[in-house]
């Protein structure tokens, strides 16, 4: 639902069924609500077929890679001898997106069940989950809805009486959206600094304390439990345009739009009905100018990219994006695009971790330009410099913040140049100068 | 093996060597930073970005490895450009400290950016990052807006010298190394971290501003302080030793100086020197050409025995040779050497500052002189003491009256010396050409780093003078000479010239019968 | 160019001490030290209990000092220079005493547009600290801008130390402090 709005008729509500419902919270709610079924089904299966079945459904990361989460999971070889673990990536930290902390708030259990299903399935006798830092309300519903799951035997030693164990922790992070890149997760696991790792070794072969691990987004591991329960035909069949992205996705709409909230629609609905429609459109008086559909990290939008866009993996890079993480972030035609770019590039100088050169000094450096456009002390040759930053901060680190910055950099100048240029000539910012007169 | 190509040129290296060393193989020498044979693998700095062939990104080639029918270029386009990019991105907040940085002359940054860099920059008004010079204990010196966070320094200390007291603090670009208030660089090995240091950011204390990088005559020596033997290079300016530095052998100290070795110098730029032969004459010394002094010193051992002090810091040529003169008189050679707390590198085999504080122990014991702490305590009328280490005990020096004459054989002359009847001025090691062998048994070349003064000369000179007139067959000119007959005379030699040695030295035969065996 | 020891920038190593001059008292004793002990056993080495260590630090203290870093890293096994390392990586670890509530507004584009800097400024203003960053003459405030808080469609989302609140506009700014004891 488009919570805290009220669930508009054409979402499709899987994940957000219960969101505003406090009694789906509690152990005893969520199982009044059918939860639990679905992993004493998955703990009678095998962790072949529990991974199979996932495979079938088609089910893909939804943290923003979106990588196919049952091909994911085969990557941990069974009966290796190696102790398994399953991290669950609660950092959720991506400018736009909110929507793994209203699963957290609404239904902790159906994260707690969602993982308890992945870490049989690639027997991980160890979950943490690690939540960021500030997410202080999220951190404290999942302790004590996992007290809850292991006083009722479903977690622990002897996960429901079927002898398998499944531990499950929950490891606050301390502020560092970095920590949401898988490896680097696992470094600050480990008690690091939360530097990304290169790759390879892959984390299935050596992931935290050395072991073999697989790294799962709240919103992917909170679909498993229908999947099981429903079946894979089921998951696969919610599908309106491309076969590879099957199923719903969490939507969270921020910015200038007139409802802001998560949305749960159906892989493939049209980006403009969306908007337009389930959003609730622009702000009285306003027009849409861009839109940031994935996150910060993935390209503008003009609108007439957004809508004529398919929202889905591959719909979003037809039209010159990525899907990403989901996290909507709508401008409107108040907004000044070279100060919300700038405002983007700080965002990352601040989150560089510090490892690669391109990142920590081409964030800053990209940001100090844009700031000094923004101020009206700009040149053309910046325009040119920056976008010659952002190609040699793409490609070339240890991890994708660096091409993060530079997405919002070179997509901005692209499409929205014109403003950039305004800048320059006027020697100003022609918005603040507008909002002034 | 595994083949592939590299800049136009095939290669075979084992399976899992990395891009950037199978290159060394090719001739290839692809730009890094923080990359070092020595530490493991970070993979920050970027600048070892290469294309590979179907690759669909650069490749950083010190974190990736070979496979088979690779096909690599160092020097492309794109690599090139990515790499103009990384030189860009550091000097951004670089100080242009060039002119007053002590690294200008052998600055991999000033290097690099020549050769690959931009021509000119493209920095706005905007400032610089600033932040203040830290003192982080010992002798090092951390110039925080110079660093480029290749991070070598934090490896070092925690995986080789496996005291993690430096780290990376911050994030971003307000990341600086730090340490801990309180905590110093103090470790016996902490200084290795200024060699590390690709840029002017870690700086010698000792060194600071004391010469230019070009100014710099450099000769690959061997550090004389202890028995380790560390490849070393000595760095003189205007014929004064300024600098030790290491010098790579993965057989004796990797890439490696202690603290205390390297800083120890000094001693061979002392010029309170004897520069001339003295003899004494009407109950005086008075300075006096070579052969006479040679020959008024066989006329003192004739009918004597010759107790002998050895220097433990004598190069093999010496020792041999004084050896012999020993046994021709039917005499006793004794040594002593200063000890002092041992301290090992943890990260590297067999790695340490040893106790035993001189260059050439197991040479002195392997040509017969006897460790003692009371050298001359049997000395009598019929002896002629010759003193090779000029650093005596008042005990020492009560005793030496009751011996028949005292030749001195050193560098200098110390007041308590002053009654020797003949004194032949030496060269240190830094001044001569010579081998040392180390506490394994492995005889190391040095070169000569700095002008003999005076007309003082290689101990083995003086004392092949002397066997000569005593009817032993010398005549050596050169210490190759030497060396190449202590060879066919001991069979712990046999086969070794100073060719064979070369610049990594070999190991003695019959090692099991060697003293100083691992601790 | 000298080599004596200087501070780095604008944080003193003052600042890091327990502050009034008396010996430091260790944090984890009695039931602290057995809320670390139980952390401990979750993970198969120490220092992943690095984080959560400092986390007890700062609920007990309410900020890490130079000497609880270097207690923790003596309980992990681990150099005071290592957890100092981690400890400045991390934004939310206080290298120095608070104020009495740290304000910290997001203020990055999605908040940005929906009026962040309003918040901004309307928190400046009635906690009368002068600037960002600076504490309060009366010590009781600061405030501060953090990165996306996570809540984006709930803007502006401000945190009071530990406390997450969300949808707060400039009209709200002055009940919502008011309502602090």
């Amino acid at each position: 639902m488009g919570f805290p709005h009220r669930a508009h008729p054409r979402e499709t509500a899987v994940l957000s069924k219960y969101f505003g419902d406090p009694q789906a919270r509690t152990l005893e709610g969520w199982r009044q609500r059918g939860g639990y079924r679905a992993l004493e089904q998955a703990l009678a299966m095998s962790p072949a077929d529990v991974v199979n079945t996932v495979k079938d459904s088609g089910l893909r990361g939804r943290g923003g890679a979106g990588f196919p989460t049952g091909l994911k999971w085969s990557f941990m070889k069974p009966g290796d001898g190696k102790p398994h673990y399953l991290c669950v990536n609660a950092d959720e930290s991506e400018p736009g997106t909110f929507k793994d902390r209203e699963i957290m708030r609404w239904t902790p259990h159906a994260l707690i069940e969602g993982s308890a299903i992945a870490a049989h399935a690639i027997a991980a006798p160890t979950t943490y989950i690690y939540i960021r830092g500030e997410f202080t309300e999220p951190l404290k519903i999942m302790q004590d809805a996992l007290a809850e799951a292991y006083k009722a035997g479903l977690l622990g030693a002897n996960a429901m009486g079927t002898g398998v164990r499944l531990d499950m922790y929950v490891h606050r992070g301390a502020g560092a959206y970095i920590c949401g890149e898988e490896t680097a997760l696992m470094n600050s696991l480990e008690g690091r600094r939360g530097n990304p790792r290169i790759k390879p070794p892959f984390p299935a072969a050596a992931g935290v304390f050395g072991q073999p691990t697989t790294i799962n987004n709240v919103e992917t591991l909170a679909a498993v439990p229908h999947i099981i329960t429903n079946g894979a035909a089921w998951y696969k069949a919610m599908c309106l345009s491309n076969p590879k992205s099957t199923g719903t996705k969490l939507f969270s709409v921020c910015g200038n739009v007139a409802k802001p909230g998560n949305y749960e629609v159906t892989m493939g609905f049209p980006f403009k009905e969306f908007l337009f429609d389930l959003c609730g459109g622009p702000l009285a008086g306003r027009q849409f100018k861009a839109v940031i559909p994935g996150g910060s990290s993935v390209p503008i939008q003009t609108m007439e990219e957004a809508e004529a866009t398919l929202m889905d993996y591959e719909g979003f890079v037809a039209q010159g994006t990525m899907l990403g993480s989901g996290g909507v972030i709508v401008f409107d035609d108040a907004q000044c695009m070279v100060k919300q770019i700038a405002r983007l590039a700080r965002f990352y100088a601040h989150e560089s971790c510090a490892q690669c050169t391109q990142c920590r000094e081409g964030t800053a450096w990209t940001t100090k330009i844009l700031e000094r456009i923004e101020r009206g002390a700009g040149t053309t040759q910046d325009l040119d410099t920056l976008l010659d930053l952002a190609d040699n901060m793409t490609g070339k680190t240890i991890c994708v913040l660096s091409d993060s910055c530079a997405a919002p950099v070179v997509s901005g100048i692209k499409k929205f140049r014109r403003e950039f240029e305004a800048h320059i000539k006027g020697k100003r910012c022609p918005f603040t100068a507008a909002a002034a007169a | 093996m595994v083949s592939l190509t590299i800049e136009g040129r095939t290669v075979s290296v084992p399976a899992g060597t990395s891009i950037l060393e199978a290159a060394k193989n090719a001739g290839v020498l692809v730009p890094h930073y923080c990359y070092h044979p020595g530490l493991p693998v970070a993979g920050v700095c970027r600048m070892c970005l290469v294309e590979v062939e179907k690759a669909p990104k650069l490749a950083p080639a010190c974190a990736t490895t070979v496979a088979d029918g690779q096909v690599v270029h160092v020097f492309s386009d794109q690599a090139l450009e990515a790499r103009k990019g990384v030189l860009e991105l550091l000097l951004i907040n670089h100080p242009l400290d060039c002119p007053i940085c002590d690294q200008a002359g052998e600055c991999e940054l000033q290097d690099y950016t020549f050769r690959e860099g931009r021509a000119e920059g493209r920095l706005g008004p905007e400032p610089k990052r600033f932040n203040p010079v830290e003192d982080f204990g010992g002798d090092v010196l951390y110039v925080t807006n110079r660093c480029i966070l290749c991070t070598r320094c934090v490896r070092f200390m925690e995986e080789v010298a496996q005291d993690p007291v430096l780290n990376v603090s911050e994030r971003g670009d307000r990341a600086v190394i730090g340490k801990f208030e309180g905590e110093d660089l103090t470790h016996p090995w902490a200084s290795n971290v200024v060699d590390l240091c690709p840029v002017g950011a870690l700086l010698s204390k000792d060194f600071l501003n004391k010469a230019r990088a070009w100014e710099l005559d450099r000769t690959p020596s061997v550090c004389p302080n202890c028995t380790q033997g560390c490849n070393a290079i000595l760095e003189t300016r205007d014929d004064v030793v300024v600098r030790m530095r290491p010098r790579s052998n993965e057989e004796v100290n990797r890439f490696y100086l202690c603290d205390e070795g390297r800083l120890d110098y000094r001693w061979l730029n002392r010029t309170d020197r004897v520069e001339t032969p003295l003899v004494r004459r009407s109950g005086a010394l008075a300075p006096a050409e070579w052969d006479d002094a040679i020959n008024a010193a066989s006329t003192l051992l004739a009918g004597k025995k010759l107790v002998v002090l050895a220097s433990p810091m004598l190069s093999n040529e010496s020792l041999w040779l004084l050896g012999r003169l020993v046994t021709k008189t039917g005499g006793t050679g004794v040594f002593r050497v200063r000890t002092a707390p041992e301290a090992p590198l943890p990260g590297v085999t067999d790695l340490a500052r040893r106790a035993e504080r001189a260059a050439n122990v197991h040479g002195a014991e392997l040509f017969g002189f006897t460790k003692s702490e009371v050298p001359f305590d049997r000395v009598g009328g019929d002896d002629v003491v010759l003193i090779a280490d000029p650093e005596l005990t008042p005990a020492d020096i009560a005793v030496l009256g009751k011996a028949s004459a005292i030749i001195v054989l050193a560098t200098h002359l110390p007041e308590a010396l002053r009654a020797a009847a003949v004194v032949l001025p030496t060269t240190n090691m830094a001044e001569e050409e010579g081998t040392f062998t180390n506490l394994r048994g492995r005889v190391q070349r040095y070169w000569q780093a700095k002008s003999t003064p005076g007309s003082a000369r290689p101990a083995w000179w003086a004392v092949g003078d002397l066997l000569a007139l005593l009817g032993e067959k010398t005549g050596y000119f050169l210490p190759g000479e030497v060396f190449t007959a202590l060879a066919a005379a001991r069979p712990e030699f046999a086969g070794m010239s100073y060719d064979t040695l070369g610049l990594k030295g070999q190991l003695r035969a019959n090692r099991a019968a060697a003293s100083g065996a691992a601790s | 160019m000298t080599a004596g020891a200087t501070e780095r920038g604008a944080q003193t190593t003052s600042g890091a001490h327990q502050g009034d001059g008396a010996p430091y008292v260790p944090v984890f004793t009695g039931a602290v030290k057995g809320e670390l002990d139980a952390t401990l056993s979750r993970y198969p080495t120490k220092m992943a209990a690095l984080l959560p260590a400092l986390w007890l630090v700062q609920r007990e203290r309410g900020w890490v000092s130079d000497d609880a870093m270097a207690e923790v890293a003596k309980l992990l096994e681990i150099t005071p220079a290592y957890v100092k390392g981690v400890v400045t990586f991390y934004t939310m670890y206080h290298q120095h005493p608070p104020a009495k509530y740290v304000v910290q507004v997001c203020t990055t584009s999605p908040c940005g547009v929906c009026g962040a800097e309003q918040v901004v400024e309307a928190l400046l203003r009635h906690t009368r600290c002068e600037e960002l960053g600076a504490t309060s003459a009366d010590g009781r405030y600061s405030v501060i801008e953090v990165e996306c808080l996570g809540a984006c469609g709930f803007a502006t989302p401000i945190m009071i130390n530990d406390t997450f609140i969300e949808s707060v506009s400039a009209d709200k700014v002055p009940q919502l402090l008011a309502g602090l004891p």
